[in-house]
């Protein structure tokens, strides 16, 4: 929880500072998940309805990362990492940060209401409440398991995408949903695996942290298999072509197997070799996002710009 | 007086800055609220709504 005599600004803001405030980087990612969800759609969008919508996402999607830094400005505080944030450097006041994200979720769903369907407006903004007061006021702090809930939050951009162009949710777009929802417990609790964090002495408990190392490398085994089947069942839906079909199967046989050979380690394995598997997992993992939502839009382009190729 | 002076050119310089990209990112709302509007009117989207009164136009064709 914020205090406002905490934070106070001490210094003035540049504009970059209120960009900052929106997370970005986040938004790259839900910029790109949700232009996937909309091109692989059966129903064909106009270009610049398409790109409205996808910056009034992106938009919803900053929104959120305000709100989500105006609660969290004392754990930013507290972590190394996050100490040069906006509102912890005394830049931007908790509550300009508060009216700013208010603001920003109102717009970005009205907008994207108007742009495109009620059924994606809808959607983004529970997105928006999700991340904020689901994740960011409730679990965070509350259950090891917040990467799970957070996962779910950063899981809707490409279902979003999909109602802009349909109006409705069907099993592809949920698929979607869950191949990032599976996929952010095993890609996070790598990381946690071999990066110090401070997330314990700002109050958030983490996996490695409440329940071991173990049972975080168990952890990682569990939601692996999971997403194993959630991934290859994509490829038996309508929106996969050879190409997601290949990537699937390389890629999620990487990915069990480096899960496994985490689950096999130990402390002492981890320290003889500087978590090297721990690192290499987490660098497939991230390759393993990015190359199944591109084989999707490869599909997608094959289908829709040189049909019966395949 | 030299030191004041640089902090208040600087905070100007920081304001200006700040005033620019609003002015960039308000003139591209208006452009992107334009380009939706010759979208939808290209598409053929429904130009009237329900306006408290009767409108034939609104009414499907049987």
């Amino acid at each position: 929880m914020t205090d406002a005599s905490l934070y106070d600004r001490t210094a003035e803001p540049e504009f970059g500072d209120y960009v900052t405030l929106l997370k970005p980087r986040v938004m790259s990612l839900v910029v790109f998940t949700a232009f996937v969800g909309l091109l692989v759609a059966p129903v064909p969008v106009h270009p610049m309805i398409g790109f409205a919508a996808i910056l009034f996402i992106a938009l919803g999607g900053g929104a959120s990362g305000a709100l989500n830094m105006w609660y969290d400005a004392d754990i930013d505080a507290a972590m190394k990492r996050t100490r040069k944030r906006p509102i912890p450097a005394g830049l931007i006041a908790p509550n300009e940060a508060l009216g700013l994200g208010l603001a920003l979720s109102g717009i970005a769903v009205v907008m994207l209401w108007l742009a495109s369907n009620a059924v994606a407006a809808g959607l983004l903004a529970f997105t928006i409440f999700f991340y904020v007061v689901v994740y960011t006021m409730w679990l965070k702090r509350w259950t090891p398991q917040n990467i799970v809930i957070g996962g779910a939050a950063g899981a809707f951009p490409p279902m979003i995408g999909w109602a802009v162009a349909t109006g409705g949710v069907s099993i592809e777009s949920l698929l979607m949903f869950g191949l990032i929802f599976m996929w952010t417990p095993p890609h996070f609790w790598a990381l946690a695996l071999f990066m110090k964090s401070d997330y314990n002495d700002a109050g958030v408990p983490m996996l490695t942290v409440t329940h071991g190392r173990d049972a975080t490398r168990r952890h990682i085994l569990i939601y692996t298999i999971l997403l194993v089947p959630t991934a290859l069942a994509l490829a038996f839906t309508a929106v996969a072509g050879p190409v997601y079909i290949a990537t699937a199967l390389v890629l999620n046989a990487m990915f069990l197997l480096g899960a496994v050979r985490i689950w096999r380690r130990d402390d002492a394995a981890c320290d003889a070799d500087s978590h090297a598997v721990e690192k290499k997992f987490f660098r497939l993992s991230l390759w393993y996002l990015f190359l199944h939502f591109g084989a999707l839009l490869a599909d997608g382009l094959i289908a829709r710009l040189a049909p019966g190729v395949f | 007086m030299s030191t004041f002076d640089r902090a208040t050119h600087e905070i100007h310089t920081r304001r200006w800055g700040r005033n620019l990209g609003l002015g960039i990112v308000l003139v591209g709302f208006v452009a992107v609220v334009f380009g939706l509007t010759l979208a939808k009117v290209s598409t053929g989207a429904n130009m009237e709504a329900f306006d408290h009164v009767a409108r034939p136009a609104l009414i499907p064709a049987e």
